[in-house]
Formats: structure tokens, sequence, C-alpha cells
């Protein structure tokens, strides 16, 4: 059996043993529940990132904007927009619900596909830092927007969105994530992705169209963060602009690095690591026997993001997983060509 | 709007583009000698409006009787002495060790620093904002008929400009300066020519950062509400600035910081004036697609 068959039993294996879980998630103790749903929204969005930041050598700082306009679409047209929905299907029963849920997550992953777009297209003339922070800029700006739409609540946050995400929804839609983005770098095609990396004016003699690539990376990446947001939006059933600031970003950005950018299993298990560590920081900051200067730091998330950050870079920049498979050359690994005075032009 | 009205405007926004230009500086100096935007400069800034905030009680009682008016100036000294010695030490610590690395790399870590500045700060400075003490007596000068221009303003202005003609000098008139001009111009051929590549670097990231403490101050005695997380806005809108009068081009710099001042203020004060903070990330879009180079940058080719 070849790789590309494997690929796809794993796939069927995975959504049928999520769907089986599910059935048990029961058993299992709410708050355990609500993190591994989260670890599950964590690895849609930073794979979808891995595709932007990592595979295809951009840099966006602004995940959280897709992510919020796919949280807001989606939980909009599920709670204003469900009542007409299931009168026409006679009601709501476990196929309703399903149609629906699938629908507006669609809806949700489109909206920011559109978004990504929209973001991609300036990217086609910025590289690195520029990209940065006009992807900053936009992730910003989105959040701004919806803080002035009244129609879901403004800065006051969207509520009593119906709790549709289980284990099943989750946990197919993230073997489905992975498996598309394998399968598209794997691809003839999606060679052209690492190709723009690694070099784009050799890509582009080889007639490959790094606008297109760098675009595409965007519309996908931006798709997968609107459907983690429609889950998350259904997961919490209550939504605000603020959950999804630049921090919520650089939370992604992390998981990318701290994975090795552009190696997927890296980065699924960096969202993994992460956002249990997150989890155990909230015990810790109240651990009456710590020192209250370390409980303070484990309260405080975005000084231990900030060290882990520079650590990572001066000490491990092919990140925690850098040993596991990946295509090309890495980005920051020792392999890339290295010159002693500042890259500049002669 | 009736002339006095216009010539207040403009006063104004030249005030507010001053902050700008400062910070700009230091943002185009560091993009000159090493091609890379360095994101913590902004909280460098608020580093500054700290300083200043912890300094000026046990600065101040030092200066008395005739002696009074020196106080602010020690004051400002002082800080821009401590920003250039955090600067120093963020490129030291943070950045040179990575300097043979890919960009991206470098950018994560200024994004780190830049977090570590602003989240530490709050930590050690506390989150809730701070009013900054009063330096000097803010007041409205006389002898100016319709038009309002502050004691604080004018300081403003004074200072920018001696540090403006100050940093021409240096810049073109010593030999440090002449050594971060050859390296911005070709890091090979100065390294070559005998020029220490590490201490003109650290030379301009101590240059900047000062800038950016005096900036601090001066932003902090006409708005005198400080927090740690101050920076970020005024960082970005200077990144701006910079990138409008083409990044890597000293007197750029200062022109596209007085120009978004001015563009900001009025924005401020027409019917747009709720779009006001978005001006900058607007023109900064129109500026990447449509002249990358800013105003006086020379676009650069791509060579193979």
């Amino acid at each position: 059996m070849n790789y590309r068959h494997i690929k796809k039993w794993l796939l069927l294996a995975a959504i049928i043993i999520s769907a089986v879980a599910s059935q048990f998630s029961g058993a299992i103790n709410a708050y355990y529940l609500q993190i591994i749903i989260f670890i599950g929204i964590n690895i849609i969005l930073a794979v979808g990132l891995n595709l932007i930041n990592g595979y295809t050598g951009q840099f966006s700082l602004g995940h959280a904007g897709f992510m919020a306009i796919g949280a807001y679409v989606s939980a909009y047209l599920s709670t204003e927009h469900s009542a007409g929905f299931f009168r026409a299907l006679g009601g709501a029963n476990l196929f309703s619900v399903a149609a629906l849920f699938l629908g507006v997550l669609i809806a949700g992953g489109l909206a920011a596909a559109v978004a990504g777009l929209i973001v991609g297209v300036p990217s086609l003339r910025l590289k690195g830092d520029y990209l940065a922070i006009v992807t900053l800029g936009f992730g910003e700006i989105i959040r701004v927007l919806i803080q002035n739409t009244d129609a879901v609540g403004g800065p006051r946050g969207y509520g009593g969105i119906a709790s549709y995400t289980t284990l099943f929804w989750t946990y197919s839609i993230v073997a489905i994530t992975i498996y598309v983005v394998v399968s598209l770098i794997d691809s003839t095609y999606g060679r052209g992705f690492l190709t723009v990396r690694d070099d784009a004016v050799a890509a582009e003699a080889v007639g490959i169209n790094p606008t297109r690539y760098k675009v595409t990376a965007f519309v996908f990446g931006a798709f997968f963060a609107g459907i983690a947001g429609g889950l998350y939006a259904h997961s919490t059933t209550y939504i605000n602009p603020s959950g999804f600031d630049f921090q919520r970003s650089i939370e992604i950005v992390i998981m990318v690095i701290l994975g090795g950018m552009g190696s997927t299993v890296g980065v699924t298990f960096a969202a993994i690591l992460l956002t249990l560590l997150l989890e155990y920081l909230r015990f810790v900051s109240g651990y009456e026997w710590l020192p209250e200067i370390i409980r303070r730091i484990a309260a405080n998330r975005v000084i231990i993001y900030s060290l882990v950050l520079i650590a990572l870079m001066l000490l491990r920049p092919q990140g925690l997983f850098g040993w596991l498979p990946r295509r090309g050359v890495p980005v920051g690994s020792a392999r890339v060509k290295r010159t002693k005075l500042p890259p500049h032009a002669p | 709007m009736s002339s006095t009205e216009f010539i207040q405007q403009l006063i104004n926004g030249l005030s507010l583009g001053a902050f700008y230009a400062l910070i700009a500086l230091g943002y185009t100096m560091v993009y000159g000698v090493l091609r890379f935007i360095n994101f913590a400069h902004g909280d460098v800034f608020m580093i500054g409006a700290f300083t200043g905030y912890y300094l000026s009680p046990r600065v101040l009682p030092y200066f008395t009787g005739g002696f009074t008016p020196l106080g602010p100036v020690a004051v400002l000294i002082l800080t821009m002495l401590t920003c250039a010695l955090l600067g120093i030490a963020i490129e030291k610590l943070a950045y040179r060790p990575l300097r043979s690395r890919p960009k991206l790399t470098v950018l994560i870590t200024a994004i780190g620093v830049s977090l570590f500045l602003e989240y530490g700060g709050q930590f050690v400075f506390g989150a809730d904002p701070k009013s900054f003490p009063e330096l000097m007596p803010d007041r409205a000068l006389e002898g100016t008929g319709a038009l309002t221009i502050t004691t604080t303003q004018l300081a403003a202005f004074i200072v920018t400009i001696i540090l403006l003609v100050a940093l021409t000098f240096i810049v073109k008139r010593t030999r440090l300066g002449m050594a971060m001009r050859a390296l911005s111009n070709n890091p090979t051929a100065a390294a070559l020519m005998g020029v220490n590549i590490d201490t003109v670097i650290s030379f301009t990231f101590g240059l900047g950062s000062a800038l950016a403490g005096a900036a601090g101050i001066l932003f902090a005695l006409s708005y005198p509400s400080i927090d740690p997380l101050m920076g970020l806005l005024p960082g970005i809108k200077a990144f701006v600035a910079a990138v409008l009068g083409g990044i890597g081009n000293i007197p750029g710099a200062a022109v596209g910081g007085l120009i978004l001042g001015v563009v900001e203020t009025f924005v401020g004060g027409s019917v747009f004036s709720t779009y006001r903070d978005a001006i900058a990330f607007s023109l900064l879009i129109v500026i990447l697609l449509f002249r990358p180079a800013g105003i006086f940058g020379r676009v650069q080719v791509e060579k193979v």
C-alpha cells in the first residue's frame, strides 16, 4: 500500500475514532472536554498558519482576525437564521442540526477566506517585516470593525450561541485540515509553496508565479482559521472582540514557531503542548506555596510568550520539534547560507 | 476653516509630528545599518517616559534657586542616557547573536523583545496609568494673538530642533557618523576599510534609543498619562512615518514624522475624527502599494 493510500485510511480512521469518542464525551469531565476541544481548535489554527508562515515563508501576524470573522459569521448565521432553517427541514433533529452546523462553519470559513484574499493581495508586494506590520494592522482593523458592528453586540460581545461543537466535529475537522495541508504540500502544485519560500526569484524563473502561491496560502490559511473560529464560537457559546486580539495571533504564531516552521507534525504537537501548558499556568498562578513573583509571572501569559520567543530564536530557531520530518530547507536552520554581515544590496 | 484655525491646527500637527519624527529617526537609523525593523523601538519610547517619571522626584530637588530650569534638562539627559544603554543592551543580548541568521528570526526576536518590554513593564510598573510629574509650568504663551501655543509645545519644538541639529552634526561631521554612513552604504567595504561593525551598530542603537527616550519625556509632558502599553501606537505610527520618508533616510524620517502629525491632526479635527488612528495604517498600505521607497527613498532593484 503506498503512502497516498495510507493518508486516506488515516483520515478515515481519525474521523471514525472521533465519532466514537464523541459518543463517550459525556463521561469526560466538562472542563477536560473543553480543553480537548480547544486543543483541536488550536491545531486547526496552527496548521493553517503554518501553511502561510512555515511553508510559504510569509509572516502573518493577524491570524486571530480571520478566526474572528469565521466565529462571528457562523455564530450570527446559526443564531439568527436557525429557526427558518429548521422549519424548512422539519424541526431540529440530528440531521438538520448537522447540516446547519456544517453550513455555518463553511460559511464562516469562506468569509474568512475572502478576507484572506483581501489581505493576501497587498502581500504580493511586501516581504518580511512590512508584511508582518500590514497583517497586524489588518487583524486590528477587523477587530475594530466588529467592535463597531452593533448587530453582533459590538464591544459587549455576542452571546446565546448554540453549543454545537462536539469532539466529533472538532477532531474530524482537525483530521481533514491536516490531510488537506499535507496532501497540498505533497502535490506537484504544492511544491510551489516551498519553492516560493526558498527562493522567489528562482521560482519565477522556472515558471512558478510567487504571487499566486502567496495569495493561495493566505486564502487556505484564512479558511481554516475561519472554521476554527466557528468551532470556537459554538463551543464557548459567547464571543467577544477582545478575544481575537493581537495576543491571540501571537499565541498561534508561537505554536508554529515552536513546532518548527514548515512541519505539520511538529506544529500539531506544539499546539497540543502550548494549550496544555497555558491551562496549567492557570493552576500555577493559584498555588499558594509558590513565591508570589512566580505566581504573578504565571498569571501574565505575555511575559512567558515573549521569553519563549526570544529564547527559541536564540537557542533553537528550528523549533522544539525541528527533528521531525519536513519538506525543503527549514527556515532558520544551519543549512541556510550564513553571512556574517547584515544583508544588503551592494 | 479660517486661516487662524488652519495655522492653529498646523502648529498642533507639527508638535505631534515632532514626537513621531524623533521616534522615526531611531527606526530609520537602525534600518540603515542593519536592514531590519526594530519592533521594540516604540517600547524604548515608553521606557523613556517611565524613566522620566521615576527620575524626576529624585533629580529635581537638587536644582534649586536659579538652577531650577536646569532640572528638566538634567532629567531629559539622564533619561536619554538610560534609554541609550537599554538600546545597546537589547542589541547586544537579543539581536547580535542572530546577525548571521535569516531576517525572519531577528524579526520574531524583535517582536519578543517588544512584548517583553510591554508586559514586563506592566509587571514592574503596574498596569494602571500613572500621571507624569509637571516638569515645567504648562500654560499658553502670551502675545500670539488668536493662536494658542503652550509652553510644553514650545519646549518640544526647541528640544526636537536641538536634537535634530546634533544628530545631523554627529552623522555628517564625526568619525562614528561617517562609519555609520559607510556601513549603511556597503557593510563589506566598510569592514574592509577598518570600520568596527559592532561598535557602529551599538552606537546606532544607542543614538536611536536616546532620541526615543527624549520623545518619551516630551510626549509625557504634553500627554501626562503614561502606561506600559503607551509605546505601541506611537511606535507603529512612527514606523509609518519612517516608511513615508523613505526608510533608511534620516531627513526623510523627520519630514515623514511631521507630515504624519499634520495629517493626523487635520483628520482629527474634521468629520472623520473617529478614524484618526486608522489613518496611519491606511497611509502605510497606500505608500507600500504605490511608492514603497517612500518620498525620499531610492527604488532598489532586486538583483539575482
